[in-house]
């Protein structure tokens, strides 16, 4: 089991160094989603380093809290984690897409990656299979948790809101849905491509209870999936508050580095401002 | 004939036994209902066991994911609505989170063919077998009939471990197959021996090729009936003898023709052991209301079609 992290300049150099680890691997793959990459990062840190019980040296032991990554194409980030915390060693971050490489462009788990839930990247799937997770726990009576990460654009998908309905209706308070709320897809702002307000009385007309945070203050999204995991009777939505391309000033909301790779020019550019990125 | 019809019998009750036996032998076996639980056989595993039965509503592609995640968390989850709804409307569904991901689900593809009858077209499932066939790790099977289809859905649990589409229809048809014979995945069952043509079919249409062999006897024409229950892996070893001694193959599915039995045994054919063929199917079109036996006669979905193709692929 994992040692959790609860002290907060510790969490914001782990998120750092996540970070560093998606440019680098993103830039030598050549291709990739940057900007969802480097928003999630806070996020995923505060899972994978302080709220999930998981054990890096025994992936599949029956009681650990799922993670479930629906929105695929941000899987750097979800692979620089899981190297970072040992599943596998951090220099395989270098193979990303490559050719026989265990870090498929959109999760794969047919090619072995330890720790790795599922293999997704469809958009809209994920939240139904988190359901069905949540459901297997519920009837053999298990106590851990299943979490899912969404991109807000995603939410567009009309089986997410089949999804919900069913998890609503199935009180399934052992599912925490996180919601990455930068309001960027790849045409543009979210409320001009197709307007998801008001967002959080969709969720609760759905039977969630709904809360929100600021996904890049390690403090608030700590006490808040605390809030949403002890929470009992409904699922729990989280809608975290973030920024496409955080920690890189210079691209932050900018929706044309949703897919793109930075070159190596860019590469020590950004490093160079990631560093200087104190606030993270 | 060796067979004999103990009467007709929808292949969806088969189905229903098959789930209700997979319930009482094994505790991991849980069932994703769509709404229509009692039209496609259901209902029986929902009264036996509530525990193990989740109402998911109208909303096919949730039901795929949820059955995924219960598979990925230990279960063996079957979800079954009509064919159209389980297997084309959730496909990438049915692509990413069950066949990507390799997982073990059953899914009962009911209301097969146009023997739907008076609902029509929209509620025919004419395509899916051509788009499960072509799902990496998936399986599917076509039982012959009702007897058959409690064995399918057996085996779909016992003898398969990813992804498994089972076929089953809605209107009675002869219920002639030995519940004592085994069912294989994966292995065609030689039903008559036969020398001059060999006639390949699966769901009910087996029965079809049964009456228009002994109609082709009486023509002084041998033809050798193979029940093709399993879609993919297709048995390519009894379609390459099959072409190999009898020197033509003709092909019968309540199916479009594009795409499924016909197309896969075409596949193995042209590529191993090329012989005359002919495909008997829905002709690229959509079907329509109509009692069943009326619609397999319009669409030539019978036992007289076979034995006109079969003679004339023999020249006749």
């Amino acid at each position: 089991m994992i040692t959790k992290v609860e002290n907060i300049p510790e969490l914001k150099s782990i998120s750092k160094q996540i970070r560093r680890d998606v440019l680098e691997s993103i830039t030598r793959a050549g291709s990739g989603h940057t900007g969802g990459s480097l928003g999630l990062a806070d996020v995923m840190t505060a899972l994978y380093f302080s709220v999930l019980n998981h054990d890096p040296k025994n992936p599949d032991y029956n009681d650990r809290d799922r993670l479930i990554l629906s929105i695929g194409h941000v899987a750097p980030v979800l692979y620089a984690a899981l190297a970072r915390l040992g599943y596998f060693p951090v220099e395989e971050l270098k193979t990303l897409r490559q050719l026989d490489s265990r870090l498929q462009g959109h999760p794969g788990r047919d090619h072995g990656l330890p720790g790795l839930e599922l293999s997704a990247g469809s958009l809209g799937q994920g939240l139904s299979v988190a359901v069905g997770m949540a459901l297997a726990a519920k009837m053999d009576k298990k106590s851990h948790r299943v979490f899912s990460i969404h991109g807000d654009g995603e939410l567009q998908e009309g089986s997410i809101w089949e999804a919900a309905m069913s998890a609503g209706h199935h009180k399934l308070d052992n599912l925490i849905a996180i919601v990455d709320r930068n309001e960027v897809q790849i045409d543009g702002k979210t409320e001009e491509v197709m307007g998801l307000e008001p967002l959080a009385d969709k969720w609760r007309s759905f039977r969630w209870e709904v809360f929100g945070c600021d996904g890049h203050d390690f403090r608030d999204l700590l006490t808040t999936l605390q809030q949403a995991k002890d929470f009992k009777g409904k699922p729990s939505l989280v809608l975290a508050r973030t920024r496409m391309g955080k920690g890189v000033r210079s691209i932050e909301n900018n929706h044309l580095w949703h897919g793109k790779a930075p070159t190596s020019g860019q590469l020590v550019e950004f490093v160079k401002e990631l560093e200087r990125s104190d606030e993270v | 004939m060796r067979y004999k019809n103990r009467g007709n019998r929808a292949s969806k009750e088969g189905f229903s036994e098959g789930l209700n036996e997979l319930g009482k032998r094994y505790g991991d076996v849980v069932s994703l209902g769509a709404d229509i639980t009692s039209s496609v056989g259901m209902d029986a595993f929902a009264k036996d066991f509530p525990q193990r039965f989740i109402s998911l509503g109208i909303a096919e592609q949730n039901c795929v994911g949820a059955a995924a995640g219960l598979a990925l968390s230990g279960k063996v989850p079957v979800f079954s609505t009509y064919g159209v709804f389980a297997g084309i409307r959730t496909t990438d569904q049915v692509r990413i989170s069950l066949c990507y991901n390799d997982v073990h689900v059953i899914i009962g593809g009911a209301h097969a063919g146009v023997s739907v009858g008076p609902d029509g077209a929209t509620h025919q499932a004419l395509e899916d077998m051509a788009v499960m066939r072509v799902m990496p790790n998936m399986t599917v099977l076509s039982p012959c009939d009702a007897t058959q289809a409690k064995l399918a859905t057996i085996a779909a649990y016992e003898q398969c471990k990813g992804p498994v589409y089972v076929r089953f229809g809605r209107a009675p048809f002869p219920d002639f197959s030995e519940p004592e014979e085994k069912f294989e995945v994966g292995k065609a069952q030689l039903l008559r021996e036969g020398k001059d043509v060999s006639i390949i079919a699966t769901g009910h249409l087996v029965w079809e090729a049964l009456l228009a062999a002994d109609m082709l006897q009486e023509k002084n024409i041998d033809a050798r009936v193979i029940n093709m229950h399993t879609i993919k892996p297709i048995d390519r070893e009894a379609i390459g003898k099959a072409a190999k001694e009898t020197g033509a193959i003709v092909t019968a599915e309540e199916h479009q023709v594009h795409g499924g039995l016909g197309s896969a045994v075409a596949e193995v054919v042209v590529q191993n052991q090329p012989v005359p063929m002919a495909i008997i199917g829905m002709p690229d079109r959509f079907g329509e209301s109509g009692q069943p036996e009326e619609l397999m006669r319009r669409y030539g979905l019978t036992a007289e079609a076979i034995v006109d193709k079969a003679i004339g692929l023999l020249g006749g």
